[in-house]
């Protein structure tokens, strides 16, 4: 059995909890002026990006080496993988170099769980296609912790490209284990009806009003162009319809808060002022993204 | 070759409607006697009692690699295969390399038959050149050869005008066409049936509707030219329903549907597991209930497997690079009997019809769906009861891709007689 961290759906309300509680822990650290520990001394971390990424990456790698792990990161371009090499022989070199955990990207959907049936190497999965993004969502629900008592009972709105995104996906299983009410907003073909039905407490909605209405945590989605094969929506209308604009807020709690994962389009869907506002805590997430990326290692490795 | 006689099985034969206990005599390849108490001492004997003797079942939809993906699968492992699984026919798909759109390469398959093949093999002949879905294949020439059917299978007849002169060239061959029904721009990049499991994976979804628009096009087309039209491996709901709308108005419209897709539903498949990956995909549990009312209803003629064997570098991929398709034949009758005959979905009877009369009907296979005296001696024999596990990894084909790798079975083949000679017999 892979004790890796695959994804959010696997996952039980203590375990979840348990690893925000000691992201919590984490938080301070960041802002010493001496960031390092050495509870994972001599462990090794290998951060394997088939995709493209930049905080992610960095974000594990820098929470590996605050624990004193050592880290070393290999991106698929200029590896064996373009020579042809099949993932499984991939991993399974690395393996035999003995890491102790592997950090995965993967733009196929499901890559570290098939992987994870034949290696024992703890995976963690730091986003596979349009599945999940587990540590993702962890560090959107300790972000919003800072901010609320408690997830039970709040109204969570996510919108935007919801078919391709594994971040809505882990997002969405999260909230769900805690009660949140959670309403999925974007145009119909970004919007399988089915999300309605992978969890608990999930309602679809196409007017961007409608789904705001009360809300007590907004999430803005990229419109992922690189996973959409047609064109799902007018692009010159994305903005018009989906996009977040200051006007918005009148209709949530006054207290909202403006989540996004990353990297965001100005203009495309969220508008600059949004971005900019008091409301927005983005660049909270990508801070907390060390302190819960740290948890997950440390959970994995010790 | 000798003479073999089955002593004191049930004997179900379909055709006639006959179900009694009984002795069969083959020799010289045909049947030569049904009835009580048969003799002849100087004949092999097989004794039968407690299981079912059957007309052999013809598997009419399986994919024999042969020529071209030998590393997958040959002519004579997949006749094993097939032998293994209690079929004395199969009809092989086009879709091999180079593709079965001449007479040459259907030479080649009925002769690699004839050599090595340990069950009866009548290749499928491609609709279109290279299946590329543009130009007519060599129909004709290739119904000379030994084909009995025309199909593109793999892919479907996209252009409905192409499918139209190919029905119309099929009907004056009298060569039924077998389509794979698929809208690929509905299809496409899809892994798996669209619904709450495709969602929840992340994988993208091949709809249901992209099967029903084609076999509405398809059933109009075979309205216009007359032709015999079947609709190969039938997977959806309203699929179902539109093949039984086409009979009810007397078109020569016929279906066949698989094991896996009466047996399990996208919500049975081990997440991203690429041995639950096939075209069309597992659907839902709603269209798993329509499939069986359809083959209790009739409006489902025969059951096939579509054996697609693929290597297991090939299946040993991130889901979504894995090639579409399963093994099948050795699955089929405990899978048919566990799941359609033992929950009282349908009699006995009308699952060897399933294997027997109803793919012949549609291929006009004569003398061989029959328990009848001088019909070729092509005989299977089951056992119902018999429990036993599949283990994959002895399987008789070159391939392992099956998903149902360690499953119990109540019901399955004993022993597979082909032309009077037995060729298969269970340890």
């Amino acid at each position: 059995m892979n004790r890796g961290l695959l994804g959010i759906e696997g996952l039980e309300r203590p375990e979840i909890e348990a690893i925000l509680e000691r992201a919590k822990y984490f938080q301070p650290l960041q802002n010493e002026s001496f960031k390092r520990l050495d509870t994972l001394r001599g462990k090794m971390v290998v951060n394997l990006f088939f995709e493209a990424s930049t905080r992610t990456r960095i974000s594990f790698e820098i929470a590996a080496k605050r624990l004193g792990a050592d880290s070393v990161s290999i991106s698929a371009s200029g590896s064996s993988v373009s020579k042809g090499e099949s993932l499984v022989d991939t991993l399974n070199t690395l393996v035999a170099m003995r890491p102790d955990a592997i950090v995965m990207r993967h733009s196929a959907s499901g890559a570290p769980h098939f992987l994870s049936r034949y290696l024992a190497t703890p995976i963690v999965n730091a986003g596979d296609g349009t599945h999940e993004h587990p540590t993702q969502a962890l560090l959107d629900a300790r972000t919003i912790l800072d901010r609320r008592e408690r997830l039970d009972g709040l109204r969570a709105v996510i919108i935007g490209d919801i078919a391709h995104s594994r971040v809505a996906r882990s997002n969405v299983h999260l909230l769900s284990k805690f009660g949140v009410d959670i309403v999925l907003c974007g145009p119909a073909s970004l919007l399988p009806r089915e999300l309605a039905q992978i969890a608990p407490g999930v309602t679809l909605e196409h007017n961007i009003r409608d789904a705001i209405r009360e809300a007590d945590v907004i999430m803005m989605l990229r419109v992922q162009l690189e996973r959409q094969h047609e064109a799902a929506y007018p692009v010159g209308e994305y903005f018009r319809y989906y996009g977040l604009r200051l006007e918005h807020f009148a209709l949530a709690k006054p207290n909202v808060i403006v989540m996004h994962p990353g990297p965001i389009n100005r203009g495309r869907e969220i508008s600059s002022e949004v971005a900019d506002s008091q409301r927005s805590v983005i660049l909270n997430q990508v801070e907390n993204g060390i302190a819960v990326r740290m948890a997950v290692l440390e959970k994995i490795l010790q | 070759m000798g003479t073999l006689l089955i002593k004191n099985g049930r004997v179900m034969d379909p055709a006639s409607n006959f179900d009694s206990t009984a002795d069969v005599l083959l020799a010289d390849g045909r049947i030569a006697a049904i009835g009580p108490g048969l003799q002849d001492p100087g004949a092999e004997q097989f004794d039968a009692s407690g299981m079912v003797v059957a007309p052999g079942f013809i598997d009419m939809h399986v994919h024999l690699r042969d020529p071209g993906f030998e590393h997958a699968e040959t002519i004579e492992t997949g006749s094993r295969a097939a032998a293994a699984g209690g079929f004395t026919s199969v009809c092989c798909m086009p879709n091999t390399n180079p593709v079965n759109d001449s007479a040459t390469v259907t030479s080649y398959i009925v002769e690699r038959a004839r050599q090595r093949a340990i069950v009866n093999v009548f290749p499928i002949g491609a609709i279109t050149k290279d299946s590329a879905g543009e130009e007519l294949a060599a129909i004709g020439s290739m119904k000379a050869a030994g084909v009995i059917a025309i199909s593109d299978d793999g892919r479907p007849v996209m252009n409905a005008r192409v499918m139209r002169r190919a029905m119309e060239t099929a009907a004056a061959l009298d060569v039924p066409v077998i389509n794979h029904c698929e809208d690929l721009h509905l299809s496409a990049g899809g892994d798996m049936h669209e619904g709450v499991e495709s969602v929840r994976l992340g994988l993208r979804g091949i709809p249901s509707c992209s099967e029903d628009v084609m076999v509405a096009r398809d059933i109009l087309l075979a309205e216009v030219t007359g032709a015999r039209y079947h609709v190969a491996h039938i997977s959806a709901q309203n699929s179902v329903g539109m093949v039984a709308y086409a009979k009810a108005r007397g078109l020569k419209v016929t279906c066949e549907s698989t094991p896996h897709h009466f047996a399990i539903a996208d919500s049975d498949m081990l997440p991203y597991d690429s041995n639950f990956k096939m075209k069309p995909p597992l659907r839902s549990k709603h269209d798993v209930q329509a499939i069986v009312e359809g083959i209790a209803s009739g409006a489902i003629d025969a059951l096939a497997t579509d054996h697609a064997p693929h290597a297991g570098s090939e299946k040993m991929q991130e889901f979504e690079k894995c090639p579409f398709g399963i093994i099948g034949l050795e699955t089929a009758i405990g899978l048919t009997t566990d799941e359609l005959v033992h929950t009282g979905k349908i009699p006995l009877m009308k699952m060897i019809a399933l294997y027997t009369t109803g793919p012949a009907g549609v291929l006009r296979l004569a003398q061989r769906a029959e328990l009848r005296v001088g019909y070729c001696a092509d005989v299977t024999i089951f056992d119902p009861a018999r429990e036993w596990t599949y283990d994959v990894n002895r399987s008789a084909s070159k391939s392992r891709n099956s998903p149902f790798h360690g499953r119990r079975f109540r019901g399955g083949p004993v022993a597979t007689i082909v032309h009077g000679s037995i060729v298969w017999r269970a340890d």
